[in-house]
Parts: C-alpha cells; sequence; structure tokens
C-alpha cells in the first residue's frame, strides 16, 4: 500500500511542480508495483498474496484524466495539461510492462484522409510529450482516428470542440 | 468511331435544365438517380421494347434508356410499346420525321440451359443507315443489367465517340450508424450492390486495383488504421500494411504492382512505397508535416499528394524516380484530395473556400479550374475511367449522399438511397474486359 500511496503522491506532487518533473528519476519511487500479476498458486496455506489496488481504477488519481483537447486547427498540447502528462508519464515508468495507445481525433470538418493526418499529428505531439518526461518508446502507440469514431456527434462548436482530442488509452 | 455527321446535325446546344425524377422501382435498397443539366450535345435516340420471350425479369430496352438519358447526352423519343425485333426492317426515315437521330431495336431469348441471349442493332436516322450491333449472352438475370450496360456502352461510344462506363462498378461505404459500416460495390448506376465486408469498425478510402480484382483500404477493425488488401470475388483480405502507428490512404501504380501508401510509423504521417503484397517498403515522401493521399498518374511516372509543408493543406506532385516536390495548386489556402484522370489531363480536388468544400478540377497543362460543385461538404472525387465524369460524396439533407458530375460540368447527377445512414468515400472502377 505504501508504495501506491507514493506514486499518488508524485503524481500529485508533479501536478503542482509541472516541468520538474523531468528531474525524477525512476528509481526514486522503489520497486514497480505489479498490479496485474495474478496471486501465484502457493501451497503453503498460510501465505498471504498481496493484491495492490491499481491507480488507474481510482477515479480521483490525476490519471483517470486521459484526454487532452487541442485549440482549432492546432496540435500543441496545452500547458494546462503539463500535469496529466506527467501524471501518465510516471505511472508509466513506474510500469515498464503497460502499454497505451494514444488515440487523435478531429472534428469533422474537411476530408477523412488529412483529418486522419491531423488527428495523427495530436497523437504524436501527446506521444512526444510523454516521451520528453522518460515514457520509453515501447510502452506507447500514437494511432489517428480522423473525423471517423466522433464522441460527440452535433454539427456545433461544441461538438466540435469536444472530437479535437486525444485520448490516452491503457492496453 | 464518331458519327461526324451525325453529331453536327444535332449539335443544338440546349442549355435549359432539364430534371428528370427516375422513379426506379426498389425491390430491395437502391441508389437513385436524379439528373440535372444536359450535355453540350444531346442526341435524341428511340430505344424500342424488344422483341423476344425473355424481357422480364430485367426490362434491358428501360435500362438502356436510363443509362443513356443519365449521362446527360441522349434525350430518349418515346418509341411506342411494340417490340421491334433486330431481324425486323427498320425505316430510318419515318424514325427520323419522329425525332429520333437514332433507334436501336433487338431481341432476347431464352436458351434451352436458362441462359439469355441478346441481340441488337443500331441505326442512324440521319444517315439512314446501321451502326452494327451485337450478340451478347447473360448467364444469370444478375448479368442481365451488365448485358443491358455493354448495350449502352456500345451505343454511347458509337455516337459520342467517347467510351462509355456504363459497365463499370463504383464501391463506396456505407455508414448504417457509429457501429455498422459496410463496403459495397454497385454498377456505375447505383443498382446491383452487393457488400463486400461489413464491419463494426469504420472503412475509408477504398481504391480499385487497376484490373477492378481488388480492392485496397483502410479498416478500423484493429482499433487502429490498417491497410488491406481484398479480392473481391474471393472476399480473401490481407492486411498489407500494419505498422506501428496510423496506416492510410492506399493507391495503386497503373501497372498493379505497387501501392503508395501512408504511414505514421517515424512520426508524422509520410508517404511510403510498397509491393503490393507488403514486400520492398521505402520512404517517399520527406517532410516535417503531414504527406497524404498519394495519387499516382496515369504514367507511373509521379505521385501527386497533399502535403502541409507550406502551411495549410496543398496538392504537390513528386516524380517516383525522386527529386523535389512541385506545388500544384495555389487558389485557396485548403486544398486536398488529389485525383489524376485516366487520360492524364485533368486534377480533380476538393478546395474549402469560404468555409464550403467543393470540387474542382484543374487543366494540368494551363493551370486553369473550374468548381464542378456548389454545395458545402463534398468529398472523395473519383474518375470514370474514361475521364468524362466524377462521382463525389456530398450532403444532402443532413445525410451522406453520392453524386455525379461531368468535368465539363455540364451534367450533374444525385444518386440517392432508400438504405438508411451515409454513404460516402466512393471511388469509381476501371473498364471491366
Amino acid at each position: 500500500m505504501k508504495n501506491a500511496f507514493r506514486i499518488i503522491f508524485v503524481g500529485t506532487a508533479l501536478l503542482v511542480l509541472g516541468a520538474c518533473s523531468q528531474g525524477v528519476k525512476l528509481n526514486d519511487n522503489g520497486p514497480a508495483v505489479s498490479d496485474q500479476s495474478t496471486p501465484a498458486a502457493n501451497t503453503d496455506s498460510r501465505a498471504v498474496a498481496q493484491v495492490n489496488v491499481d491507480e488507474l481504477n481510482n477515479p480521483n488519481s490525476p490519471l483517470a484524466k486521459r484526454s487532452v483537447y487541442f485549440d482549432y486547427d492546432s496540435f500543441v498540447v496545452k500547458d494546462d495539461y503539463r500535469g496529466l502528462i506527467a501524471a501518465h508519464a510516471r505511472y508509466l515508468q513506474a510500469h515498464p510492462t503497460t502499454h497505451i495507445i494514444i488515440q487523435g481525433n478531429t472534428d469533422e470538418r474537411g476530408g477523412s484522409e488529412y483529418n486522419l493526418a491531423l488527428g495523427q499529428k495530436r497523437a504524436e505531439a501527446v506521444r512526444k510529450a510523454l516521451s520528453l518526461v522518460g515514457v520509453a518508446d515501447n510502452q506507447m502507440e500514437a494511432v489517428s482516428f480522423g473525423k471517423e469514431k466522433p464522441k460527440a456527434l452535433g454539427h456545433d462548436e461544441a461538438s466540435w470542440a469536444e472530437n479535437r482530442r486525444a485520448d490516452i488509452v491503457y492496453q | 468511331m464518331p458519327n461526324q455527321t451525325t453529331l453536327r446535325s444535332i449539335a443544338t446546344p440546349f442549355l435549359a435544365t432539364l430534371f428528370l425524377a427516375l422513379a426506379i422501382p426498389a425491390a430491395n435498397a437502391q441508389l437513385h438517380v436524379d439528373v440535372q443539366g444536359v450535355g453540350g450535345t444531346q442526341i435524341p435516340i428511340a430505344i424500342a421494347n424488344f422483341a423476344g420471350d425473355a424481357t422480364p425479369p430485367q426490362d434491358l430496352p428501360q435500362i438502356v434508356r436510363d443509362d443513356l438519358s443519365h449521362s446527360g447526352m441522349f434525350r430518349t423519343v418515346d418509341a411506342g410499346v411494340a417490340p421491334i425485333s433486330d431481324a425486323d426492317l427498320i425505316d430510318t426515315g419515318a424514325w427520323k420525321s419522329r425525332g429520333a437521330d437514332a433507334v436501336v431495336v433487338g431481341s432476347a431469348t431464352r436458351t434451352a440451359d436458362g441462359r439469355t441471349t441478346v441481340r441488337f442493332k443500331l441505326y442512324d436516322d440521319v444517315k439512314g443507315q446501321s451502326l452494327g450491333g451485337l450478340e451478347l449472352t447473360a448467364n444469370s438475370p444478375r448479368d442481365l443489367r451488365l448485358t443491358a450496360h455493354r448495350i449502352s456502352d456500345f451505343i454511347y461510344e458509337k455516337l459520342t465517340g467517347e467510351r462509355g462506363v456504363f459497365s463499370t462498378r463504383i464501391a463506396y461505404v456505407v455508414r448504417e450508424n457509429q457501429n455498422r459500416y459496410l463496403l459495397q460495390i454497385a454498377d456505375a448506376d447505383g443498382q446491383n450492390f452487393q457488400t463486400a465486408l461489413a464491419s463494426k469498425e469504420p472503412i475509408i478510402s477504398p481504391a480499385w486495383s487497376p484490373d477492378g480484382t481488388k480492392l485496397a483500404y483502410v479498416s478500423f477493425e484493429l482499433r487502429k488504421p490498417v491497410i488491406y488488401v481484398h479480392t473481391v470475388t474471393t472476399g480473401q483480405r490481407v492486411p498489407v500494411a500494419n505498422f506501428k502507428g496510423s496506416n492510410s490512404a492506399p493507391a495503386w501504380s497503373p501497372d498493379g504492382r505497387t501501392l503508395a501508401v501512408v504511414l505514421s510509423r517515424d512520426g508524422n504521417s509520410q508517404i511510403y512505397l510498397m509491393g503490393v503484397d507488403g514486400s520492398g517498403l521505402r520512404r517517399f515522401s520527406q517532410s516535417a508535416g503531414i504527406d497524404t493521399e498519394p495519387f499516382f498518374s496515369p504514367d507511373g511516372q509521379s505521385v501527386y499528394f497533399t502535403s502541409d509543408r507550406g502551411g495549410g493543406p496543398q496538392i504537390y506532385r513528386m516524380n517516383v524516380a525522386g527529386g523535389d516536390a512541385t506545388r500544384v495548386t495555389f487558389k485557396g489556402d485548403y486544398n486536398i484530395s488529389p485525383r489524376i484522370s485516366p487520360d492524364g489531363k485533368t486534377l480533380a480536388f476538393v478546395s474549402r473556400r469560404g468555409g464550403k468544400f467543393q470540387i474542382f478540377v484543374q487543366d494540368l497543362e494551363s493551370g486553369q479550374e473550374l468548381q464542378l460543385t456548389d454545395t458545402v461538404k463534398d468529398e472523395s472525387p473519383s474518375f470514370a475511367p474514361n475521364s468524362k465524369m466524377l462521382i463525389y460524396a456530398t450532403q444532402l439533407g443532413g445525410r451522406g449522399v453520392l453524386a455525379a458530375v461531368t468535368a465539363d460540368n455540364r451534367v450533374h447527377q444525385r444518386i440517392t438511397s432508400d438504405q438508411s445512414g451515409d454513404v460516402r468515400e466512393p471511388t469509381w472502377g476501371p473498364y471491366i474486359k
């Protein structure tokens, strides 16, 4: 439990510290928490297998936020998302076998292939931001849905803004 | 060969707008064609009912009449209800005085083994002579529609001098809802569709192989864009580009051996060339931004594509052998989706002007452009194999529908469907041998 709390604390601290997150090394967290390990069969009837609650499932964790929104015709990850990026970076560094897909999206205006490339630019921007704070390339894949899988189905600015987005999806 | 005398004798430019609402019986879901505008030369033609015992279930002469009038190049003249056989003597002078510059007569007879033999003859009523005909055999009722389209192709070529495209096919995607996507193939008139692929995830960018046997397309069924090559008759599918990142925008080289694809494996979307079996991958374009939507010129020597290297998206051209990219479009700040006509003379593309996405063509030699559509959300232009017409996707009443327009902007067709959902991403197939 101690480890799990500590990671949440580090994540929260990074939310405040912002860019300082780059200075935090992976081994500062101590041994990685293995959340996904299934308790091994043990013949010792008195053994206790520890299971750690995965903070990915904690709705109050900064990790619960997984969408990065973009301005119109923009591919820049805004400063507002520095904390979100740092929190996911910390988690991924502590869980080197965990993989994410970053799914880029666009609003409905324009051609399907050009929008696919624009969505890719957004996914790629998030991937680069995570890479810059130390996430290994082999833990991430940036893909695009373009305008093909809109979250908001309206044809107005509110829907378009909702769809100018990249989502971090844990595998 | 074109009959120049016939053409001149009837070349009265008819500029009034004609609107034909053709009610086609909908036994199952079909596409319907509305036509606006007419060609500069509109040939009055009579298609008589065919003699013989095999008219139903497909009304061959009516399919031919629809084909020819949809093209905008013909006006059908009432031929009466009495069947006239290809074996009958034809009084061309009498047809001329009824206002028909050409007349078609024929017969359809069922053979003992269940096939249908169709014979027809075409007459030039102005010169008073036969322009020949064909004997065609249909193996099945579905084949009868193809037979009718082949008759239309024959007539179109004899009287206009251009090869007809009625017997070609189109492919397109139907988005029934956010959880059901269909890749369909239909006759060029939108009839007779068959579903090649049904998926819960989006399908985009279908592209016909030059021999018309395969479709390359992008499917999201693996929760990311992956390029497949799909053999239409067997349904066999091969994922030919499934690299890390997105894989999209497949384009066939004219010899059918190379695919240009867009991959993000090295960062942003860039164009690569590869064998159709996935072999010999090599990077083709080099830019810091987006390079996408490759399209080979018909001579296979160059690739046109969309790039934002200069800021907004514009169309560029690069030699397959290498060298610098040359910018091709200059008007407007958003030009995408380049397609080159099969005769190599014209670029079609989508341009955003005043917030509206519309189809334009540009003469590759003079650079002069022509706006073909004036609606607001037009996408995915695709040339017919005779370079005379384009099919594209547009919106009507909030729904995605297909439309077609002649490259000279004279004739507009709207192809609506009684299927639910949006019809999009059309691509016109090649001539079928």
